[in-house]
């Protein structure tokens, strides 16, 4: 150490800078979001720049939770990724520790083509998606998202928890083994604990998989009452000159979850090995 | 690598497979099948082989190359400034910051947005006479306003920026787990080797990083020349005059408007080709790079 660490040094500031007003920048978007969802309905057009509008009022707010089912889609919405954060991290996280871990025939071809789901086109999976999905019932049903969201998010979440495991020593396991410990013991007992920032960032993902999409969930569902919050959220701006501020509100009232959820996770990403005594 | 029972590492595989098959592999062998036959609305209960025919009509129109030429460019801007944005925030935000987790959480932010909600909220930002973005240029900076919808050009920089903001958040949360298992002895170790810090960044964070970076750029690149959504919705389906379309935005406007089906496939078996060719060329050139190294 050359320098205590808290001390202001030039280059210190400038990054410090940076940070906040490259934050700052970011935001401005969404604050955008929150203008509109204040403004009161005979300002749909201004050319004012202020955050909070003159006039400003939380009637969109209010007519959100409580008029429409903005609840119910939250909770469907709630339900299906919860479900596809579950089953995603499960089915990655055994998957990806056989490619990590062994040498087995179809190896490389399976890796590639978990890889090559990805390369398709979404609009043209969507068609045949939908006839599957009719011959097997699972129209209108909320199975059939999560089984269709938990496939699109599969690939990047084995991807990703493979490199990981590729970087956690595997000695321990393998002292295990020869130890007469069962392989499955030896994967949930060391290396999966070992793997939890790699397994948050694989929640993070199946859940925003689920969380934000649009296009699948307006073929699998049509009954009102099993829309989730996209299919609520674009029904409002369908009628756009007058919900506007209504739809402002509630694409608001979305991203809370999200965050708490983000915030919650995110000691456990950035945190680390640094609990694991491991070192190869 | 591990002993077990031959039959281990497939049992680990069996529920993950079994998902894959069902939801993507179907579709995506009922889509090659209908790019060799004639499938539209005028033919859409019966339709015949017609073989190459799709394929011929495709690589002979002009449109083709000039829309390849624009989904190239689209993700390389695209996926360049999600990387250098997100590795940037990545490294300076593991270093002394005051207010770290707020302004961690603040640039998290557009990711948590779902997609379709940023999409419209930049579109209106976009607006000529309303939009924030001409109204800052105008009241802050003096300068003129652009004519961000309504001219090619400026219609295609649009959904660019947005997406911009929407991409670099991932890179950066993938950066920052990267970063978080890099031992600290590396960095003791090039300290004591008198190394400056662009020198820490190339020898110890950079090729620390890339395990976790490679995967995420090769699918990044993937994902972005296969978004729809973002120059769909931004430019509102094309406009002005069909001139914004990438490729899939091509594809999705000629099979859902126009409903020609089995072009659209066949389209979409091209692109798929394209990407298949692009991504076998980049892993051969990292792994031979790995057996180098």
């Amino acid at each position: 150490m050359k320098k205590p660490a808290d001390a202001w040094t030039p280059g210190r500031v400038f990054v410090q800078a940076f940070l906040v007003l490259f934050a700052i920048a970011t935001v401005y978007p969404i604050l955008q979001i929150v203008t509109i969802s204040l403004r009161p309905s005979d300002q749909l057009y201004s050319t004012s720049l202020a955050i909070i509008p003159p006039g400003a009022s939380l009637k969109a707010y209010g007519v959100m939770l409580f008029e429409k089912p903005f609840l119910l889609w939250m909770r469907n919405s709630l339900i299906v990724s919860l479900a596809v954060t579950i089953l995603g991290v499960t089915l990655a996280s055994t998957a990806a520790y056989a490619f990590s871990r062994f040498r087995f025939a179809g190896r490389d071809a399976g890796l590639y083509l978990f890889l090559m789901t990805q390369m398709f086109p979404a609009t043209m999976t969507m068609l045949p998606l939908y006839v599957l999905m009719k011959n097997l019932h699972l129209l209108d049903t909320f199975a059939g998202l999560v089984v269709a969201y938990t496939a699109t998010a599969l690939p990047f979440c084995v991807w990703t928890m493979r490199g990981y495991y590729d970087t956690i020593p595997y000695e321990l396991e393998q002292a295990a083994l020869i130890d007469g410990c069962a392989p499955w013991e030896a994967f949930t007992k060391i290396t999966l604990p070992l793997a939890a920032p790699a397994l948050s960032i694989t929640a993070l993902f199946s859940f925003m998989a689920a969380w934000s999409e649009f296009l699948v969930a307006r073929i699998v569902i049509s009954r009102q009452e099993m829309f989730t919050l996209p299919l609520g959220l674009e029904s409002l701006a369908g009628q756009f000159q007058t919900e506007w501020a209504n739809y402002a509100a509630g694409s608001l009232l979305v991203c809370v979850p999200v965050m708490a959820l983000f915030i919650a996770l995110n000691r456990n990403i950035v945190s680390g090995l640094s609990v694991g005594g491991v070192k190869g | 690598m591990l002993r077990a029972p031959r039959a281990f590492p497939y049992q680990l595989l069996l529920p993950a497979t079994i998902v894959m098959l069902a939801v993507v592999l179907f579709p995506l062998g009922y889509s090659f099948w209908l790019a060799f036959r004639n499938m539209s609305l005028y033919h859409f209960r019966v339709h015949d082989f017609v073989g190459l025919e799709n394929f011929r009509l495709i690589l002979s129109e002009s449109v083709f190359w000039t829309l390849l030429a624009k989904s190239a460019a689209w993700t390389f801007v695209n996926v360049f400034f999600h990387v250098t944005l997100g590795v940037l925030l990545a490294i300076l935000l593991s270093g002394p910051v005051r207010g770290k987790v707020l302004i961690r959480t603040l640039l998290v932010l557009p990711w948590a947005m779902p997609q379709y909600i940023s999409a419209l909220t930049w579109r209106g930002m976009f607006n000529y006479e309303y939009g924030a973005i001409n109204l800052i240029l105008k009241q802050w900076l003096h300068l003129p306003p652009v004519p961000w919808l309504s001219d090619p050009f400026w219609a295609f920089v649009a959904p660019i920026l947005t997406n911009i903001w929407l991409g670099f958040p991932f890179m950066m949360v993938v950066a920052l787990g990267g970063l978080t298992s890099i031992p600290g002895e590396l960095y003791e170790a090039a300290d004591l080797d008198g190394a400056n810090g662009w020198e820490k960044f190339t020898n110890v964070t950079l090729p620390s990083l890339m395990p976790v970076l490679v995967p995420a750029m090769l699918l990044g690149t993937i994902w972005t020349f296969n978004n729809t959504l973002i120059v769909w919705l931004v430019s509102n389906g094309g406009q002005p005059a069909d001139a914004t379309h990438i490729l899939v935005t091509f594809i999705y406007k000629v099979a859902f408007t126009y409903s020609r089906y089995s072009y659209a496939a066949a389209f979409s078996v091209v692109v798929f080709l394209l990407l298949l060719g692009f991504v076998v060329y980049v892993m051969r050139r990292t792994s031979a790079q790995e057996r180098t190294a």
